[in-house]
């Protein structure tokens, strides 16, 4: 019962802060919005067990993406809104509409349609299982870090190793295409009065 | 009434549809990246729910994966849209027509 109520406030949550992310015209208001999903969907994952990545979920998106996605925000200009009831292209909201309708409908159908509900619902939608590390071996107390720790650093450890240069080459990048051409020129023209 | 994941997949199909239509329909581009965040959270949300239907660890290291690649793409994305707003303030997705034929 307790598990019931928990799924569908954290759902009205989720989706609510969806709806709330593509109906605000305010950019600002949708990234609040999304903060409210993000945080709906770590209370899914501690309802299911998985404490860490809820943990982690909150950190890196609730905190970082969003503080990033904000910080530009501002940078750019806070007072920008878009007038979303105006359609530039005539059409376009029911095409879309129509086209997201149709993934909805089929990612639906594979649901249902794939077998019998349950989990071996879930084996006709990924196959045969081929378990690596099975949750049910920790206890209560346990937290799920040291399985995921486990799995993380003896199977995944060379795409473990890619994300790490990921994300040094994303930062690389990101440096390189926004800094500011202009005022690198001024101090390479003038060595002698760069401090001046 | 119990819980079980089929409940959790729906809920992961009716977020990537709104996250989906939105990315459709918006032309703010910072609201685009919202978009797509809101479809990798509805990923992660069938991963987990698988990982705990298959009682199976593989799932939660997939959604370990999906967070650092979505935090590189934030940033990889955030950094072009500042570099190209800079020349061209007011810019929504309709203005980015260099490509067009």
């Amino acid at each position: 019962m307790v598990d019931l109520l928990v799924f569908l406030v954290s759902a009205a949550i989720i989706l609510g802060g969806a709806i709330g992310v593509v109906l605000n015209n305010h950019p600002v208001r949708a990234a609040l919005s999304l903060v409210a999903s993000f945080f709906g969907v770590a209370v899914l994952f501690v309802a299911q067990g998985a404490h860490f990545l809820a943990f982690v979920q909150v950190v890196v998106y609730a905190g970082a993406i969003v503080v990033l996605i904000l910080f530009v925000i501002m940078l750019l200009g806070v007072d920008r809104t878009e007038d979303i009831r105006f359609e530039p292209l005539a059409g376009q909201r029911s095409a879309a509409a129509v086209i997201a309708g149709m993934v909805l409908a089929l990612v639906l159908g594979g649901l249902f349609l794939s077998g019998p509900g349950g989990s071996d619902g879930a084996v006709a939608l990924t196959g045969t299982k081929s378990r690596t590390a099975p949750i049910s071996q920790l206890n209560e107390s346990d937290a799920d870090v040291q399985l995921l720790a486990e799995d993380l650093f003896t199977r995944n450890v060379l795409a473990f190793e890619a994300t790490a240069l990921l994300l040094t080459i994303a930062t690389v990048g990101a440096v390189v295409m926004v800094r500011n051409r202009g005022a690198e020129e001024v101090v390479v023209d003038e060595p002698g009065t760069a401090r001046g | 009434m119990e819980v079980t994941e089929t409940w959790y997949l729906v809920l992961s199909a009716l977020l990537f549809s709104i996250g989906f239509f939105g990315l459709l329909v918006r032309r703010n581009p910072l609201v685009m990246f919202m978009c797509i965040e809101l479809m990798l959270n509805a990923v992660n949300i069938t991963f987990v729910a698988f990982s705990t239907a298959l009682d199976d660890i593989a799932g939660r290291t997939a959604v370990f994966f999906v967070l650092v690649v979505a935090a590189a793409e934030v940033v990889v994305g955030l950094s072009l849209v500042v570099a190209i707003m800079r020349r061209r303030p007011a810019l929504t997705a309709d203005d980015l027509t260099a490509l067009k034929g």
